[in-house]
Parts: C-alpha cells; structure tokens; sequence
C-alpha cells in the first residue's frame, strides 16, 4: 500500500505547494512531520523525496528501529525521529508545512482532539493529509474479518470497528480544527496482481488531504 | 566539453590508472597524465566512492540501461558507474566508412528503433551503415511450402533493421557521452561482490555503531579499488559473473549446433532478409547496407568446423547451394490470382501474392569466418536485493529469429522505467519489491519468447515426412492466413508482448 499512498501524498503536496513534479526531488524545502511513525517506512521516502522530516511515535522501540533503518542510506540519515506526541509537540511549539499522520486516528481515544493538535502543528496554509478506514459494512468484513481473521494480515484485535470514522466525520471534525478537506481518495486492492491502487472508492481505506486555514 | 570530461573522470578518487583521452585533442593527453599521478595519489588516501547504479558490462545493453537513465528526468541526477574492462569504453570505438562490415549485427526490431528514438540514440546509428528491410521470406528443404512476409501487411515501412554491433555500441557510447548524468567507467574486471556488507545489530542501544556502507552493496574490482553502490545492473553477458556472484541458479541446455557467421558481398543490393530451414539447422541471410548481407548459418558442430576450413570459394559455392538448390526443391510459387486461394477471402495480405525467389548469389566473402556453440540458458531469477540482471545476463536464446538482443534491450528499458516509478515515491532503488516489478514485467514476456524460439529449433531440426508435412503446411498457414500473418509480424516486430489473438 505504501508506493500507493506516496503516490498521492506527492501528487497532492506537489501541486498545493506548486513544486516540479518531474524532479527526483519535489519536496525540497518543506518540513514534514509524520506522526505514528512507526519504523519509518513513510518518513524514509519522503526524506528521499528532498523533505526535512521529522518522525515521532508513541513506542520508543519503534523509534529505535527506525533510526538504525534510516542510517543505512545516506539519504535518510538526516530524519529526526523522537518519542513523542503530537500534544508535547504542540506545547513545543513546533511548527510544519506538511502534517502527515496515517493509520493513526483510529487507534487515539480522542480523534477530534487529536486532530485540533495536527492543525496547530500545520502552519496557516500548510497541508494536512491523514488516512484511515471508514466505518462501513465493507470495512468491517474486509479490514477486520478478512485482514485479521482469514488472512492474518494484522493481529486479532488491531482495529476496532467503532473508533472508525467516515468520511463525513473526519471531514467534519478537521473542519472545525480549522483544516479543509480539498481531496479524497480510496485505496483498492486487486487480490489477482496483489497490488494496491488509488481509486475512487472510499469505502474501505481512504485518504484525506486538507490544508489549514489562514493566509 | 571533451576536456571537462577529462578531467572530471581523471580526477575521480580510486579510478583509472588510464588516463582518459579525449577524442580528437592532444593537449588533453599531456594534462591527462599529470592528472593520472594525482588520481593515484589520491587512491591511496581516500574512501571508495558510492554510487547509485552500478552497471557491470558495457556492452549494447548495459550501455542502454545507461543512456535509458540519463534520458529520464526523474533518473539523470543518479550518480552511475560503469565496469567494463574494454578500452574500447575509454577511448572510443573509430568505425571507418570503408571498412567491410563486421560479421557481429544485430536485427533490431521496429520496438526497439523507437526506444532509442525515445533516448536520443538512434540519431548515432543512423550516421553509420545499417540496413532497414520490408520483406522476409522463410522456407525449408523440402519444397512443400514458403511464407513471405512484408511491413506492409500491418501497414508499416520496415519489418526491422540490421546493424554492426559496433554501430550499436558506439551509437549508445555517444549517446550516454552527451548526455549529462553523472557517469564514471572503471576499465576493471569485477571480482567479487559483496550484497549484504553486514547484519544489523541486535542490541538496539542507540548507539550507531553501524558502517556507513551497510545499506549499499560492495564491489571489488580487479585492480584493487572498490566501489559502493546501491544497486547493480548485471550486464555482463551469458557467462554473467554478477549472476554467479549472486547465486543466481539457471535452467538450460546447449543445443548440439554451432552457428557460422560471415560477411558476403553480392552484385547486386540486398533489401530482403531470407531464411531457409535445412536439415541441420536455418541458414539466414541479412541484408547491412551497400551490397553486403550477413551470414548466420546454425548447424552441427562437425559441419561447421568443416566448413569453416573450406577454401574461400568452396565456402562460397556451399553458401549459394544451401540458398539454392541444395538439400531440395524449390517451394511452388503460388500467387492470389489462383482460383484455389479465393476461400481465404478478402483481406489476403498483399505479400501472400510475391511469388518465391531465390535469394540473390554470393560472390565474394568480405570478412572472416566466426564460430559460436548455441544453447538456452535462463536465469531462475532475474532480482535480488540490490541486483538486477538485464539481456543475455539473464537470458541466451537460439539467434534464429533475431530476437536475442531485442529481449535484452527490453529488459534494459523496462528496468530503468521500473527505477524511474521508484524514484518517484522515494523507494530506495535496491530494495526488493521494486526490482521484482520489473521481473514480473520481463520474465514472463522472455520465457514465451525463448518457449517459441526453442519449439522452432527442435521443429526444424527433425527430418520426419508426416512432420515435414505438417511444417509446410504451417508455412502456407502462415503465408496466407492474413491474421495468423500480421500477428506474427506484430510479435516478432515488437509491438505485441506476448503471441495472443489480443
């Protein structure tokens, strides 16, 4: 799924930020802050991509992880990756042109909460893509019944099918953070070639892409 | 722009002993010389360099990887180096007007004719001989059928065009030398390859205490320097050292035939490529340009070891019988005009009308005799981590319709497009999963190829009548079953991948 969506995450910032989207490095200059970083498998590409990226994730471990992967490349050395959270970072004052923060909203006690500490990491005018899955009946048979029980994709009780949120809601929710959604995608993926793609279904997994009000 | 280059290439850190010489400029050499004892000094200080693509083997297809990268956007910034040991890389290939042509071509498909449009190298080739041809004629000894194709049955201007190899090579030479990616040559051999420098630490205490090759893959060449890259392009031909180097298992099999090639010169211009089918193996006739055709004639060890013995003119006389009336008839020329035809309908091709022909005779052989033993080899993978195999690398195939280097020219362009989709999501270039999209795109396209190849050359190598029967029928068949024609023309040509009624 990850070639899928970087595909639109540059496609979206390219054109918001009005970079060359034929240069091996589009993102040159802009400040990327993927929350729920994990082992780093979104913060390494975009750093390749030419952006100043910073990781954080809640488990030190996987912070841990990520630094030893990221050393490996050159072109990933420089992530900065620390153990945090987005609120800490909030008080920190810290500000991004890019606030990137997918697969993580299902899983916070608090989404609207959450997504009021995104936006203030967001400069005025800066973008904010999240990804999650809808609460659909779609989403419960294939990313819970399929992904955790038939296929052992993810372990049993990963997801919780009633801390999703539709698409309404998260546009609703991020409206009122102050971010406007500007674009939505699904992804879909075909079990014959075994990959993923973007699509216009958002039924199970989707994309947000919004840009914070103000200037 | 010559000197720069110099320059840049001699004052590389652990490289050339040899200095680089410009093409036409003696002032360089002199500076070329001071520069090659600082380029030693600094060998002897520095680290390796690290690149991003290392390509192994600077031959046709090698050299098409280069030039397919440096003519993308997305791919020229990438830092690649070149290992070849032919000085040819270094000084250049000089191809005189003059000189006959080389018994090595190539028959490059129309598919390929456009990829190196695509890249800015077909200008090169086009400077040099080389020879477009419309019709072919395919036919056996037995007299009982023929087929003649022609590019204006799919309503196109040339069924290919066939070029020295040093034409090639040269042209993609130029190509990569004007092109403004950043390319060194080391005229090494590799000698050992090292794809996983080291394992990662299971103590996770924060400390880096990681080299700083870890994520790249180590080359060593064999005059001592080694170089760090992030993937490897092995293009080093069938008897690939990359390949051994990785593992790499291969299915194969040596046909038990040799194939003579030559240049022969006719009296009159040859724009037809003719190949006929003898009990033994094909004999294929090629046109190259002026009054030259292109020899490749497959048979069995014995007999091309007898015949590369013959006088030049017994040679000559064996060439025309086998194209003659050597080993039996001639096929019956039918044309469309014949009433029996009238049930295959409209729509006959218009080649299904040309009568047969004799191809024209050899007068004279314009170059020497070469002799290369034929097989099948595959390699069970084409990809590892931070390795990838391109053309004959990856795969030998029987020379009977022209399709080796098509195959590796395929494979060299879909593997720098595949690069080119990585880049453009920040995948790290060796990494697995994006060099297996590029193997399942190649493989399987390959592996029909070489199928049809192989069940053509068991096919004709069986002296059977029920089974000379069936073949002359499949050479009617093909001849005027104008769909069966045009999608053997599309396929051989290129523009279809696999042989379906698609």
């Amino acid at each position: 799924m990850n070639p899928t969506r970087l595909a639109f995450i540059r496609s979206t910032l390219c054109r918001h930020f009005r970079k060359d989207t034929n240069s091996a490095r589009p993102l040159e200059g802009l400040k990327i802050i993927d929350v729920g970083c994990g082992g780093g498998i979104l913060s390494e590409p975009l750093a390749r991509m030419g952006a100043v990226v910073t990781g954080i994730d809640a488990v030190d471990k996987n912070i841990k992880i990520a630094r030893v992967h990221a050393d490996l490349d050159p072109g990933t050395s420089n992530i900065e990756y620390s153990c945090t959270t987005a609120e800490k970072l909030v008080e920190e004052q810290r500000k991004f042109d890019a606030v990137i923060a997918l697969e993580v909203i299902e899983h916070v006690a608090n989404p609207a909460e959450f997504c009021k500490s995104l936006s203030a990491l967001t400069t005025p005018g800066g973008a904010t893509v999240i990804s999650t899955i809808n609460r659909s009946m779609r989403a419960y048979a294939t990313a819970i019944v399929a992904a955790e029980y038939i296929l052992h994709w993810l372990p049993k009780g990963t997801h919780q099918w009633s801390s999703f949120l539709t698409p309404e809601e998260l546009a609703l929710i991020l409206k009122r953070a102050s971010v406007s959604v500007k674009e939505m995608a699904g992804f879909v993926y075909n079990p014959l070639t075994g990959r993923w793609s973007l699509s216009d279904d958002i039924s199970v997994n989707f994309i947000a892409f919004g840009t914070k009000d103000g200037q | 722009m010559n000197r720069l280059l110099a320059r840049r290439f001699a004052g590389n850190s652990c490289l050339v002993r040899v200095p680089w010489r410009s093409f036409c400029d003696a002032a360089a050499v002199n500076s070329g010389t001071a520069q090659a004892k600082h380029a030693e000094k600094q060998r002897l200080t520095s680290h390796s360099e690290e690149y991003d693509v290392a390509i192994v083997g600077g031959g046709m297809v090698g050299m098409a990887v280069a030039c397919s990268l440096a003519s993308m956007s997305l791919t020229k910034h990438l830092n690649v180096a070149i290992i070849d040991s032919n000085p040819a890389l270094v000084n250049g290939i000089t191809i005189k007007k003059e000189d006959p042509p080389d018994p090595r071509v190539s028959t490059v498909t129309p598919a390929t004719i456009s990829l190196f449009k695509e890249i800015g190298a077909w200008e090169y080739v086009q400077q040099h001989r080389h020879a477009y041809f419309d019709k072919m004629q395919v036919w056996d000894y037995t007299g009982l059928g023929y087929t003649r194709y022609n590019a204006r049955d799919v309503s196109k201007e040339v069924l290919g065009c066939v070029v020295e190899n040093k034409v090639l090579q040269s042209s993609l030479l130029s190509c990569i030398q004007n092109a403004d990616i950043r390319k060194t040559v080391f005229p090494a051999r590799l000698t050992s390859m090292n794809l996983n420098p080291s394992s990662i630490p299971t103590e996770l205490n924060g400390t880096s205490s990681t080299s700083p090759w870890r994520g790249f893959a180590r080359l060593e060449l064999s005059d001592g320097t080694c170089i760090h890259a992030k993937l490897v392009v092995g293009a080093d031909g069938s008897k690939s050292n990359v390949r051994e180097l990785s593992g790499f298992k291969t299915t194969g099999w040596n046909y038990a035939q040799n194939a003579i090639i030559c240049t022969v010169e006719h009296t009159v211009e040859n724009n037809c490529a003719w190949q006929r089918f003898l009990p033994s193996g094909p004999i294929a006739v090629l046109p190259i340009g002026e009054n030259f055709s292109n020899i490749v004639w497959t048979m069995s060890p014995n007999e091309s070891s007898e015949l590369k013995s013959l006088t030049e003119s017994d040679f000559i006389k064996s060439v025309n019988h086998a194209l003659d009336y050597g080993y039996g008839p001639h096929p019956k020329s039918s044309s469309a005009r014949d009433g029996d035809l009238s049930w295959f309908g409209a729509g006959l091709t218009s080649s299904a009308g040309e009568g047969f022909t004799v191809p024209p005779r050899v007068v004279r052989l314009a170059s020497e005799r070469m002799v290369f033993p034929l097989s099948l080899k595959h390699a069970n993978s084409y990809v590892a981590k931070h390795v990838a195999l391109v053309g004959d690398a990856a795969h030998t195939v029987h020379p009977l319709a022209g399709q080796g280097v098509n195959l590796g020219f395929g494979d060299a362009f879909a593997l720098s497009r595949v690069i080119g989709e990585g880049i453009a999501v920040g995948s790290d270039i060796g990494e697995v999963s994006l060099l297996r999209r590029y193997e399942a795109e190649r493989r399987p396209a390959n592996i029909v190829m070489m199928a049809i190849l192989d069940g053509f050359q068991k096919v004709y190598s069986i002296d059977f009548g029920p089974l000379n029967i069936v073949r002359a029928a499949a050479f009617n068949a093909a001849n005027y079953f104008s769909p069966l024609k045009r999608n053997i023309i599309s396929y051989a040509s290129g523009e279809q991948r696999l042989p379906l009624f698609t």
